[in-house]
């Protein structure tokens, strides 16, 4: 019985938080266009249903995000998710975002995300983690030092 | 048609699902479950090797099932080889007539395939040379037979299509198809993974070469698939597969391949699923073919009437053109979204682009929302359906 009106909320709490908070970052996405001075780039999709998104980053002199921006096309929750994301990481250096985990990057949409909707939901992430592992090295070292 | 859901046990445990998903998966009978438990329980031991009764008993029924395959696309029995599905069987034949094709030739497929029926040419192409041309499509989303015309020509070696396509529900004209592929000389395979479910399949009428189809489509297990090829090719080309049940006579150096159709097969085959495979094949020739075709026609073309208006049909969005698969998409919303507030609300779709990814690049969209009949649906899971597609509109707006 009482699973039973778990899984009753947790629909009604999905279609109402679904048109609230989601669909609010869907009309309305955060920093969506592309950087016209950007330092790195990375796209990636979501093989299963067509989510694509790439990621602008622009750096500070400390190597801190100084802005960033992401394009691309795909569903509400792709898209709220890197909205927040992006918003997220701004100001934040090499370490802070390479520690953000998957689990961290879904609890951020504030809803039950679905087995089969965590690909969408990981998906700026998994372009985040490639820029930041690719490119550690030689785009991206770590904080300068005395900082 | 209606004590057919009855026979389904996953309509007990969920009453008021409505699965609309069976271009991916067909819901399985009882009788079907029970046959495969029954070879399991009680005489679930390999077949063609043990000389005690139950090995017997096993192999009696796993070759009766055979013959039922044979008989349901109207082959002979040593034409029917057993794989463990529709990718594989195409995979398959991709590399058995490999040494038939040089770099002069052509390899001719649609523009609305599958993956598991375009990739392999693509490979197959590169390994031999040969060229991959495609058929193109109408305005409406059939198949373009002046284009037909135009791609097949005398180099052409291979012509493979799907009957129906998984996108679309674009019905199209095999018997045609496969008499131009004959006019140049070309091998006519047909992929029939959705077409199996939704038509009558005879080989000999269709005469085309080899024809491929899953069972978990057609109400059986999954893990399981047929290859049809004409007699004449399959006793000519060699196998891919090698191992053991495919041997005659074996040495340290060499293996003498025994007939067909064991000769594909190698290794121990999944026994259980061509079983079930044989059960589901009864369960569906006891409802008949006419039955099936015309319930599909009923529902094709009701939800057709319903859906217009609402949605925007991705197809030929006609009766005639299409059948058992519609895809669609709502208004500007992503199919992801759609697909999954109608699961919530106990519909099951498919949204994607379907494994063919270049046909819904091609169309200019992100994918679709796709709905396909099985012989448990009713015009009650259409009205549902559009239900649910108006609750998601509002809750989008």
């Amino acid at each position: 019985m009482l699973r039973g009106t778990y899984y009753l909320l947790h629909a009604i709490m999905d279609e109402t938080l679904y048109k609230e908070q989601i669909l609010d970052l869907y009309r309305n996405p955060l920093n969506k266009g592309i950087l016209s001075d950007f330092d790195v780039q990375h796209r990636d999709f979501n093989t299963s249903c067509g989510d694509d998104v790439t990621i602008y980053i622009k750096f500070d002199e400390q190597r801190r995000v100084k802005d960033v921006s992401h394009d691309g096309a795909g569903c509400a929750i792709s898209q709220a998710s890197v909205s927040l994301l992006t918003d997220w990481m701004k100001g934040k250096a090499k370490q802070e975002i390479e520690q953000l985990t998957d689990e961290e990057m879904i609890a951020m949409l504030g809803i039950p995300i679905s087995h089969a909707r965590r690909g969408c939901a990981l998906l700026g992430w998994k372009v985040l983690q490639a820029i930041y592992t690719e490119n550690s090295q030689h785009v991206i070292p770590t904080a300068v030092e005395g900082s | 048609m209606k004590h057919i859901k009855s026979q389904f046990p996953i309509f007990s445990l969920h009453p008021n699902m409505v699965y609309l998903d069976t271009g991916a998966s067909a819901l399985k009978p009882q009788c079907v479950i029970d046959a495969m438990n029954t070879y399991y329980a009680q005489y679930g031991v390999n077949i063609h090797r043990g000389m005690y009764p139950i090995s017997d008993q096993a192999t009696i029924v796993y070759e009766q099932s055979r013959d039922t395959v044979a008989r349901f696309i109207n082959a002979e029995s040593n034409e029917i080889i057993v794989t463990s599905g529709t990718t594989h069987g195409l995979n398959m034949l991709s590399y058995i007539v490999e040494s038939e094709i040089t770099s002069e030739h052509n390899i001719v497929i649609t523009r609305m395939e599958h993956h598991a029926n375009m990739i392999p040419w693509q490979k197959l192409c590169a390994r031999t040379g040969a060229s991959l041309r495609y058929i193109e499509l109408t305005d409406d989303l059939c198949l373009d037979m002046d284009s037909a015309r135009h791609v097949i020509d005398n180099h052409t070696k291979i012509v493979a299509f799907t009957s129906l396509s998984n996108v679309l529900g674009t019905i199209v004209p095999s018997k045609e198809l496969i008499d131009l592929a004959h006019s140049v000389g070309a091998y006519a395979i047909i992929d029939g993974a959705q077409g199996i479910v939704h038509q009558k399949i005879d080989v000999k009428e269709l005469d085309c070469d080899f024809l491929v189809f899953s069972g978990h489509k057609l109400y059986g297990p999954t893990g399981v698939g047929i290859v049809y090829g004409k007699k004449e090719h399959l006793e000519r080309l060699e196998p891919f597969f090698t191992g053991g049940d495919m041997i005659k006579y074996v040495t340290y150096q060499t293996a003498e391949w025994t007939d067909i159709p064991h000769k594909f097969e190698a290794g121990t085959p999944p026994i259980a699923e061509l079983i079930g495979l044989g059960k589901a094949i009864q369960f569906v020739e006891e409802i008949g073919w006419e039955n099936i075709v015309q319930h599909e026609h009923e529902l094709t073309a009701y939800a057709l009437e319903k859906l217009s208006g609402i949605v925007r049909i991705i197809g030929p969005n006609s009766e005639e053109k299409q059948s058992g698969v519609i895809s669609f998409l709502v208004g500007d919303l992503h199919p992801h979204d759609v697909g999954d507030l109608l699961g919530q609300n106990n519909i099951a779709v498919r949204v994607g682009h379907h494994c063919a990814m270049p046909l819904i690049q091609k169309l200019g969209i992100v994918g679709t929302v796709r709905a396909s009949f099985g012989v448990y649906n009713t015009k009650e899971d259409v009205d549902t359906l559009i239900e649910g597609i108006c609750k998601t509109k509002k809750i989008f707006t």
